[in-house]
């Protein structure tokens, strides 16, 4: 658990971060948004004590985080840096290892772990393992990034825009990778994006910064339903607003009873999809099925509909 | 077919033609210190050693000239500089009248613009091959053997800087051991204190100006007023401190010329260290911070690594530099090979000022060479391990 209190960050006569307080459970993921300088990355940074508050206290599972010396605090926390952060001189492996070591693991449970984290980022170990950096997409980088933050297996993960580089068919793959990480681990996350479509994915609550303050912080439905502030609302694009809410849901939430012909939508696939399906085939309803191939009813048009008005 | 010239290969024709034509090969002169006479190849050379080495020269020339593979211009370059070296002996022994010990024979000009003409088109040769650094360090010993094994058949003995360094043997490798302790030594002392001054500079940002700006200006002082200024400091440590005089720390002597060379030698040092530290990326850094590094393990496992090879090519530039300036301590008593030079110029004997001059060109030569590889190896070792 992390626990915000009143924190603040004022650089000369400038307050970047504004007496903010927040709450994030254990083993869920925070989502951080606002527009560019609200001051997202300086309160991840006051959370590792990379920027010291100017007021205010952090606690990490009750602990204040100045108990620690900054540098073993640092360590027990993932820190995945806007923009990769490599370092060039090192190996991919190499990278990854840099915080086992640091804790002295001894070599072979380092090796075991580089192995596992490349693996579970879909690069060969073999392959990638030995390679610098330079020799790495884009997309690669972001990806050896983020499982070097996971190396030292922390309960606590700050992201800063990880998925920043990636095309959009990467980036879907790896907000997948990373929730499947999140529930294997239980780690708590907290993630700062500029995307509101990843924050309402990834989020289990959505944290709305404007110019140091925090406006908002609540389930994403709810940000979508009854945004705090016209500022929410700009953020979360109001004709975008029914599809995020659909977005939300399953489509085996929304199963009705009945059948219909084509092709059949897994009921696992959020209503979005269903909705896109449904309005791309010309159809006014379509099957569901179940995990194991079994129909489960239909879904339709009106019923999603009534699904994507604001709720009361 | 059209002929299609060379463009480096146009100046080095120029420059080999006149040189081999129109410019004395050896100098003839009766004792060291007249002045010579010209003689040109084929009156320095025996009857059929001159016309072979001139039409050795021509067939280079059009060799360099025209558009030619790559192995035969290293093939004609290297020929020619051995048949340069080996005529030049020759030429010594035949210019010298028979059992005349004042006579002095030695390289002129044309030898000289030919050698100079047909290395740069070795060097050429050899940049165009891009050869690994560890190649390169292989030609600069296979080179130096080869001069060495040229000094020891005694086929140069009858060259005049050869007949001045057999009156001055001991000297000469006294002086050489001076010079290189100089230069090294110097080195090494800037590189221990101009370091951790780089770091504090790097670190403290309101030093870095100030710093930077007297190194500057010490680097502007001309080097003999240097040795002016030290002087009296010195002197005066040596007079007052306990102790100082017994380590050789005199007003005049090598004292202050290694204390000269040391204070040329700390604003590239400490330059190139800021900048190699500035160079390094700021995400990389933010990361080692962010992962829980330790001041000092960010220094010595991202700072200095990624800095290290801006940082070699300021020693570098040090180590040539300090090879060259080295040769000034001699007027202060320093030592080196810089007595040969002076005192060769007091005596306007040329022959003397070459003993001086040509060790220390082929030193610094040397000098860059082995570092300009160990620079490249430092930069690629990267890749390099990635293969292995
Ligand atoms: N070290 C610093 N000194 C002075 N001002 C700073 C410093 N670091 C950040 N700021 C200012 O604080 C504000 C917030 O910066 P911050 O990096 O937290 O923004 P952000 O929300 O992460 O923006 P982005 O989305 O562009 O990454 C900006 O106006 C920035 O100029
Ligand atoms: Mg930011």
């Amino acid at each position: 658990m992390i626990e915000i209190e009143n924190i603040t960050k004022r650089y000369d006569k400038q307050t970047v971060v504004n007496d903010v307080s927040m709450v994030i459970e254990p083993r869920t993921i925070a989502a951080i948004v606002g527009t560019s300088g609200s001051g997202k990355t300086t309160l991840l940074r006051m959370i590792n004590r990379l920027v010291e508050p100017t007021s205010g206290t952090i606690k990490l599972d009750g602990v204040d985080n100045h108990s620690l010396p900054d540098y073993e605090l640092r360590r027990s926390i993932g820190y995945a840096i806007q923009g990769h952060g490599l370092f060039p001189h090192r190996t991919v492996a190499q990278n990854i290892a840099t915080v086992p070591l640091l804790l002295g693991w001894d070599k072979e449970r380092i090796d075991e772990r580089v192995d596992e984290l490349l693996r579970l980022f879909q690069l060969d170990p073999a392959a990638f393992g030995p390679r610098y950096p330079h020799e790495l997409s884009g997309g690669q980088q972001q990806r050896v990034g983020v499982a070097r933050a996971l190396a030292a297996k922390p309960n606590v993960l700050l992201m800063d825009e990880p998925f920043g580089a990636l095309d959009p068919i990467i980036r879907t793959k790896a907000q997948e990778d990373l929730l499947a990480i999140q529930k294997h681990f239980g780690t708590t996350i907290i993630l700062v994006t500029h995307d509101m479509e990843e924050a309402v994915h990834l989020g289990h609550k959505i944290a709305v910064m404007d110019g140091g303050r925090l406006v908002q912080y609540a389930k994403p439905a709810e940000i979508l339903a009854k945004p705090a502030s016209s500022f929410v609302e700009t953020l979360v694009g109001s004709s975008e607003r029914p599809f995020r809410l659909l977005s939300l849901g399953r489509v085996g939430d929304a199963v009705e009873k009945g059948s219909a012909e084509g092709e059949a939508i897994p009921a696992d696939a959020s209503q979005r999809d269903a909705l896109a399906e449904l309005l791309w085939s010309g159809k006014p309803a379509l099957p569901v099925r179940g995990a194991d191939g079994k129909a489960l009813g239909r879904i339709t048009v009106d019923g999603l509909v009534k699904l994507a008005a604001r709720p009361a | 077919m059209a002929i299609r010239f060379d463009k480096l290969g146009v100046v080095i024709a120029a420059i080999a033609g006149y040189a081999a034509f129109f410019a004395p090969f050896a100098t003839f002169r009766a004792n060291r210190i007249v002045p010579g006479e010209g003689r040109f190849i084929l009156d320095a050379l025996p009857a059929v050693g001159g016309p072979l080495l001139l039409a050795l020269i021509i067939a280079a020339i059009f060799v360099a000239l025209l558009k030619t593979p790559l192995a035969w211009r290293l093939v004609a370059s290297v020929a020619v500089l051995i048949a340069l070296a080996l005529a030049i002996g020759v030429a010594g022994s035949f210019l010298t009248p028979p059992n005349n010990t004042f006579a002095r024979i030695s390289p002129a000009s044309g030898f000289w613009l030919l050698i100079f003409a047909f290395t740069l088109l070795l060097a050429d040769v050899l940049t165009r091959l891009e050869l690994s650094p560890f190649v390169r360090i292989g030609i600069l010993l296979v080179a130096a053997v080869a001069v060495g094994a040229l000094l020891a058949s005694g086929s140069w003995d009858s060259l005049s800087i050869l007949k001045e360094y057999a009156n001055r043997a001991g000297s000469f490798w006294a002086e050489a051991r001076k010079h290189v302790a100089l230069a090294l030594g110097s080195l090494v002392a800037a590189v221990v204190v101009g370091l951790p001054i780089g770091i504090l500079c790097h670190r403290v940002e309101v030093l870095r100006a100030g710093v930077l700006n007297v190194l500057n200006i010490i680097q502007t002082i001309p080097s003999i007023a240097l040795f002016g200024m030290l002087i009296g400091p010195l002197g005066w440590l040596a007079l007052h401190v306990p102790g100082a005089a017994a380590l050789g720390i005199r007003g005049i002597g090598t004292a202050p010329a290694f204390v000269a060379l040391f204070l040329y030698s700390l604003l590239p040092v400490v330059a190139n260290t800021v900048v190699g530290l500035a160079g390094v990326p700021k995400a990389a850094n933010e990361a080692a911070r962010g992962m829980g590094m330790t001041d000092r393990q960010r220094l010595f496992g991202v700072e200095f690594p990624l800095a290290f090879p801006v940082i070699l090519t300021g020693i570098r530039i040090v180590l040539v530099q300090n090879i060259g300036l080295a040769t000034i301590a001699a007027l202060i008593g320093g030592g080196g090979f810089g007595v040969f030079v002076f005192q060769g110029v007091g005596q306007t004997a040329m022959d003397l000022v070459l003993l001086g001059a040509v060790p220390t060109v082929s030193l610094a030569f040397a000098a860059a060479i082995v570092l300009d590889a160990v620079i490249e190896l430092t930069a690629t070792s990267r890749r390099r391990e990635a293969v292995a």
